[in-house]
């Protein structure tokens, strides 16, 4: 009996004469008084954090449930409806010189469905636009055997998505670390950065579907017009924000930004959309070889 | 099965209850502190009483075609079926997916870079477009599965594999206008009823302001897997 007693309760029997000697048990009673003292300050420490958080995550547009190794932090960036979507795909083509696209269109509800699906849109609209434009430039050529030019797509794929995440990744990067200390007001998340790249090359769908049309002045007036559209619609976005900068930063900053949208969109036009020139330049080197080639068989 | 057995004596039950705090609380002391935790039996591994481990090997290849073969005539009649959804399996668009990608090779074999699409690309093209598709409605806040989801799209394929095989058939007889033309109508057809079959099942899972932006990928996709059907160029 008493070495099973000892084996049984030999841990609990100092706790048990403890509170057998009092069974008020005082000590309890102040660490729960004591507890729940602390236990306020924390929940009260914990309200701030919490309202500090909403204020932060309301500035700067966020509302992230969760981590982001859960399926709901990236649901948040989904939460659109179809209306929402094509607003903003209308006011990246009509900008308007008092409208800020972050601020009139996102109004702090930033999604990823847009940027994303207008990247894989315009990558095809791209490749198979410039795969026609190439069949029909040669649509009267005897020798011309029509070749489907699958590797475009991959390459369309590679450029226009780096562009559509590292451009506003740069930019972020450089407004944030230029916003100095003036708090998180007027500069942009990323995510809302990356949404107003990703809907300003919305234009340039329409306008790879009409570079098909075989007429060079055409071609270059698309791309003037939509690098002036797609163009103004970022400058009136970033313009707030570098206001406060200096006149020649401010200028640098907003002339980069036209520049790197240009040479997308001139980019896109020279390697997809070749002339007829640089086609034929095949067909010649194969006439020599079919030459000697018979000249071999006699 | 797991057993727990708690056992205290009569001179440890007061000890206990003081340790445990329930000085204050009124138990009786006859009622004995002893018990048996104990986990049910875990369900057999046969499902409805009969087990399909000792049937002939025909029987289980014939009943998964034969469900495989049922998911065909479903889509053929895209009518709202739950077949599609309810028992879902992956053969069916693997089978769709290789007789694709093969019937898609063979062609103009002159310039490698010039050329179409290979066949891991359509591979590619195909299992990774179902999957962004699915990953895209179910962010959206779908209610259909995951494996659901890329069941409807692979089965969905089928219009566009028999378009191809319609297809290498007609440019049999040559490539000229006439083909092009019948190509272009047979390819046309099958993708407006592969994206109208799909979307008879995809849609209903999404709340209606949202059906749109469902829709759009698939018929994204479909609109590519026609593009390569019809620009298949044969070698010469």
């Amino acid at each position: 009996m008493d070495n099973t007693d000892e084996l049984k309760f030999q841990d609990f029997e100092e706790v048990s004469n403890l509170l057998s000697f009092d069974p008020n048990a005082p000590t309890v009673a102040v660490s729960d008084s004591l507890a729940s003292l602390s236990g306020e300050e924390d929940v009260k420490l914990d309200l701030n954090e919490d309202e500090e958080g909403l204020e932060n995550s309301k500035l700067l547009g966020e509302n992230p449930t969760g981590g982001f190794w859960t399926f709901d932090y990236y649901q948040s960036f989904f939460n659109v409806e179809t209306a929402q979507v094509m607003d903003r795909l209308k006011g990246s083509v009509m900008p308007i010189p008092g409208r800020n696209f972050v601020k009139y269109y996102l109004r702090n509800k930033p999604d990823l469905y847009g940027p994303f699906w207008i990247c894989v849109t315009l990558v095809f609209s791209v490749a198979i636009s410039g795969n026609l434009s190439t069949f029909l430039s040669q649509f009267g050529d005897q020798t011309y055997h029509y070749r489907p030019q699958f590797h475009r797509v991959t390459i369309a794929a590679i450029v226009i998505f780096m562009y559509a995440s590292l451009v506003p990744l740069c930019a972020w990067g450089f407004l944030t670390w230029r916003r100095g200390p003036e708090g998180h007001m007027g500069c942009y998340t990323f995510l809302e950065t990356v949404c107003v790249y990703g809907y300003s090359l919305f234009i340039f769908i329409p306008t790879s579907l009409l570079w098909i049309i075989p007429l060079e002045w055409l071609r270059w007036l698309l791309i003037l017009v939509s690098t002036v559209v797609s163009g103004s619609v970022l400058v009136f976005t970033f313009l707030p924000v570098v206001r406060d900068h200096t006149k020649v930063t401010a200028a640098t900053t907003l002339l980069t930004i036209l520049v790197l949208h240009s040479l997308l969109a001139i980019g896109c036009k020279m390697y997809f959309f070749h002339t007829a020139v640089h086609m034929a330049t095949p067909a010649t080197t194969t006439l020599p070889m079919m030459t000697t080639q018979v000249t071999q068989a006699h | 099965v797991v057993l727990l057995h708690l056992k205290v004596t009569a001179s440890g039950l007061p000890k206990l209850r003081a340790f445990l705090g329930l000085s204050d609380v009124s138990i009786s002391e006859d009622i004995p502190v002893e018990g048996d935790i104990s986990m049910p039996p875990t369900s057999s591994s046969q499902d409805d009483g009969f087990s399909t481990l000792d049937e002939p090997v025909k029987d289980t290849v014939l009943r998964d075609l034969k469900a495989v073969g049922n998911k065909f005539v479903h889509v053929l009649y895209p009518k709202k079926s739950k077949a599609l959804l309810r028992d879902w399996d992956l053969w069916g668009p693997l089978l769709l997916c290789v007789t694709l990608a093969l019937l898609l090779q063979g062609g103009s074999v002159d310039s490698k870079d010039d050329g179409g699409p290979q066949f891991a690309e359509v591979f590619v093209i195909i299992w990774f477009g179902s999957l962004i598709i699915t990953l895209n409605s179910k962010l959206l806040g779908g209610t259909i599965s995951f494996f659901q989801s890329l069941c409807v799209l692979g089965y969905c394929i089928m219009p566009l594999t028999v378009a191809m095989v319609v297809c290498r058939i007609v440019l049999l007889g040559g490539s000229g206008t006439v083909s092009f033309v019948v190509r272009l109508v047979v390819v046309c057809a099958s993708f407006g009823w592969s994206t109208f079959a799909s979307t008879a099942f995809l849609a209903d899972s999404q709340p209606q302001n949202r059906k749109a932006l469902v829709v759009y990928p698939v018929f994204l996709f479909y609109f590519v897997i026609g593009w390569m059907i019809l620009t298949f160029a044969p070698a010469q």
